[in-house]
């Protein structure tokens, strides 16, 4: 009978709870499609440059369902696997073995093009002891793993979602012990407490940031080809953009529980399409998402800079995207603050 | 003497050092009758006098409403300096809401409320309200002092004068020897009296005191009142609200609430006459039955 009460109780708490409800069935389904997309994709299909007399070999890597593109010089072919418009160069001579140039940043790039010429120059010479091309990688080397390939993005994840999840609970707090309306009861201006906030969490994520990068570079042995210092800018952006996103959407929990839903909303997503996948397996419409995401700009600059040891030019973008959006959900906070004091 | 006082409109000398300040008076119902003595040291014999009115605080038609649900409608309110003015009704009343508007952090959807002949809400009015909410808002993580250093701050307090203010206003509600100690280790009634010692910090000339005295034991509260009072006579207007019937003779005037509506004000004894009932509590219950 009391089990009764306790149940019909509990079901009567969900209908009052209708966000928690959607969550429960919707927010699986979300996240089980974007695995299959991710997981059962199209194979990747690289793309390989050519240069040198080499006619035949391009025609056996198309049959091989490869992009094949020909460039007449060498240094064409460089300046696009550095512009990552390739995967890699394959540069035939007439009598000996092709030489192989990897872009090398990821590694199913990487296993993609190799398996390809593989079969590709078995099939051109059957029979024959092929002879063992020679590879070189632009950035990376062979023993680059996924973890080197990934160790970026995941850097940039874990800052991003335990930022957005302590920041938002703390402003949730902030509301729900009623110290908001304390504040607001004061002089104090509505730009005064989302800065505050601001500077506060920032200071705290430099050190967070610098623990974090400080620990995966030197103790996990991530790859690291680049300056310490831009690593650090893009990850404070990062973690300055989580912050305002998550003291922003704290407005629409009622609860700590209610905040927590908001992973499988906004966090995993942007996981998703950050780049821990090779997004160009992604269907289009879905790899366009990530143009909203503060992570994909964070975890491309990071990329950039840790396994690529690229400067300035390179992450300009990804800093200027990322300052845009900590500005955007800044103003949007100060005015989402009107909610409690018009003035 | 020290701190805020009621604008003295002119002193009468009588001897060297005793004196006469004719001031504003409490309420303009009680004319200029309310002559009250006070010695603030050995030698000297201060005298108040009141006369004219003028309202710190007032509510004209003042309603407000949240998502088409009516919460308060056509308040009427006038504060006089320096008077203890009380807010009482029950629970869901609108009380808080009330004191909020008054308080400047919200806005009427109607009518207005000025402070100091200012229209509310105003940002640089809000640092002439100290203002204790009906839920502790501390925060638990900190130190009682830390509480107190972070909303002196916020009132523009530093230095000295904060190091000195935050000892005052502690040792005003006897929580001296507990400034170290973490908020969490805190009493329902300690919260309270911290609260109360954090609205007094920038020693603002109007007070609003949401329940200030939900558990509080009745020495404290008895204390806490005697404050209070002490405040008054020193000028600062308090504007509280309760729901302990008891209390509310202590105020100079009150207003009772029910349903968003004013059912009646005056000073308790006026209330009490009108009604011919023996308690406020009865005269509350009459005011709600001819209401309806």
């Amino acid at each position: 009978m009391r089990t009764w009460a306790i149940m019909l109780r509990i079901l009567r708490q969900f209908r009052r709870d209708k966000r928690t409800v959607a969550l429960m069935f919707i927010a699986p389904l979300l996240v089980l499609t974007l695995m299959n997309l991710v997981f059962n994709g199209k194979d990747y299909v690289p793309r390989i440059g050519i240069t040198g007399n080499s006619t035949a070999l391009a025609a056996m890597l198309e049959k091989q369902d490869a992009k094949v593109i020909v460039y007449d010089s060498s240094d064409q072919a460089e300046k696009a696997l550095q512009g990552q418009e390739i995967d890699a160069v394959v540069s035939a001579g007439n009598h000996k073995a092709p030489a192989i140039r990897l872009e090398g940043s990821d590694p199913t790039a990487n296993r993609s093009v190799m398996e390809l010429m593989q079969s590709a120059l078995s099939g051109q010479n059957p029979g024959a002891d092929a002879a063992k091309p020679e590879i070189t990688y632009l950035h990376g080397s062979g023993d680059m793993s996924t973890i080197d390939h990934l160790g970026p993005v995941l850097i940039g994840f874990f800052i991003f979602f335990f930022v957005f999840l302590i920041a938002g609970v703390a402003f949730l707090r902030e509301r729900t012990t009623g110290t908001l309306e304390r504040l607001l009861a004061s002089p104090v201006r509505r730009s005064e407490i989302v800065l505050g906030y601001v500077g506060g969490f920032g200071l705290f994520t430099i050190a967070q940031a610098l623990l974090i990068t400080w620990y995966s570079i030197k103790v996990l042995g991530i790859v690291m080809a680049g300056s310490f210092g831009y690593v650090l800018l893009l990850t404070l952006l990062l973690s300055l953009t989580a912050l305002t996103l998550g003291t922003l959407l704290s407005a629409y929990a009622n609860n700590e529980l209610q905040m927590i839903q908001f992973i499988p909303l906004i966090i995993v997503p942007q996981l998703f399409l950050s780049g821990l996948f090779n997004l160009d397996t992604l269907p289009d419409w879905l790899a366009a998402c990530r143009v909203v995401m503060p992570m994909y700009y964070g975890a491309q600059g990071l990329s950039d800079v840790m396994i690529r040891g690229q400067g300035w030019s390179a992450i300009a973008q990804s800093v200027y995207v990322l300052l845009g959006f900590c500005l955007l959900f800044t103003v949007l906070n100060i005015l989402a603050l009107r909610k409690h004091r018009k003035i | 003497m020290t701190g805020v006082f009621t604008p003295v409109f002119f002193v009468l000398l009588l001897e060297e050092n005793s004196a006469i300040y004719f001031s504003r008076p409490r309420a303009y119902n009680e004319l200029i009758i309310e002559v009250s003595n006070h010695s603030f040291s050995k030698n000297k014999d201060v005298i108040f006098v009141q006369t004219s009115a003028s309202p710190v605080l007032s509510a004209s038609q003042v309603s407000r409403s949240f998502a088409g649900k009516t919460i308060l409608s056509d308040i009427n309110l006038e504060i006089m300096p320096a008077e203890t003015f009380g807010l009482l009704g029950p629970s869901g009343s609108g009380k808080t809401t009330l004191v909020k508007m008054l308080a400047g952090i919200d806005a009427p959807s109607s009518g207005e409320v000025k402070l100091l002949g200012t229209r509310l809400p105003k940002l640089s009015m809000l640092k002439e309200i100290g203002y204790m909410a009906q839920a502790d808002a501390l925060y638990n993580e900190l130190t009682a002092r830390e509480n107190m250093e972070f909303f002196a701050a916020l009132y523009g307090l530093s230095g000295k004068r904060r190091t000195q203010r935050i000892l005052e206003t502690a040792q005003l509600v006897n929580l001296e020897e507990h400034l170290g100690k973490r908020v969490q280790q805190y009493s329902g009634g300690m919260k309270r009296r911290l609260s109360l010692a954090i609205a007094l910090l920038h020693e603002p000339p109007i007070l609003l005191l949401d329940e200030p005295t939900v558990g509080i034991d009745p020495l404290l509260r008895q204390s806490i009142w005697a404050e209070l009072k002490a405040l008054n006579e020193r000028g600062t207007t308090v504007v509280l609200t309760t729901h302990v019937m008891d209390e509310v003779e202590k105020c100079d005037r009150l207003a009772m609430i029910r349903s968003g509506h004013i059912i009646a004000e005056g000073t308790p004894a006026g209330l009490l006459r009108t009604t011919g009932a023996a308690t406020i509590e009865e005269a509350f219950i009459q005011f709600g039955g001819e209401a309806k």
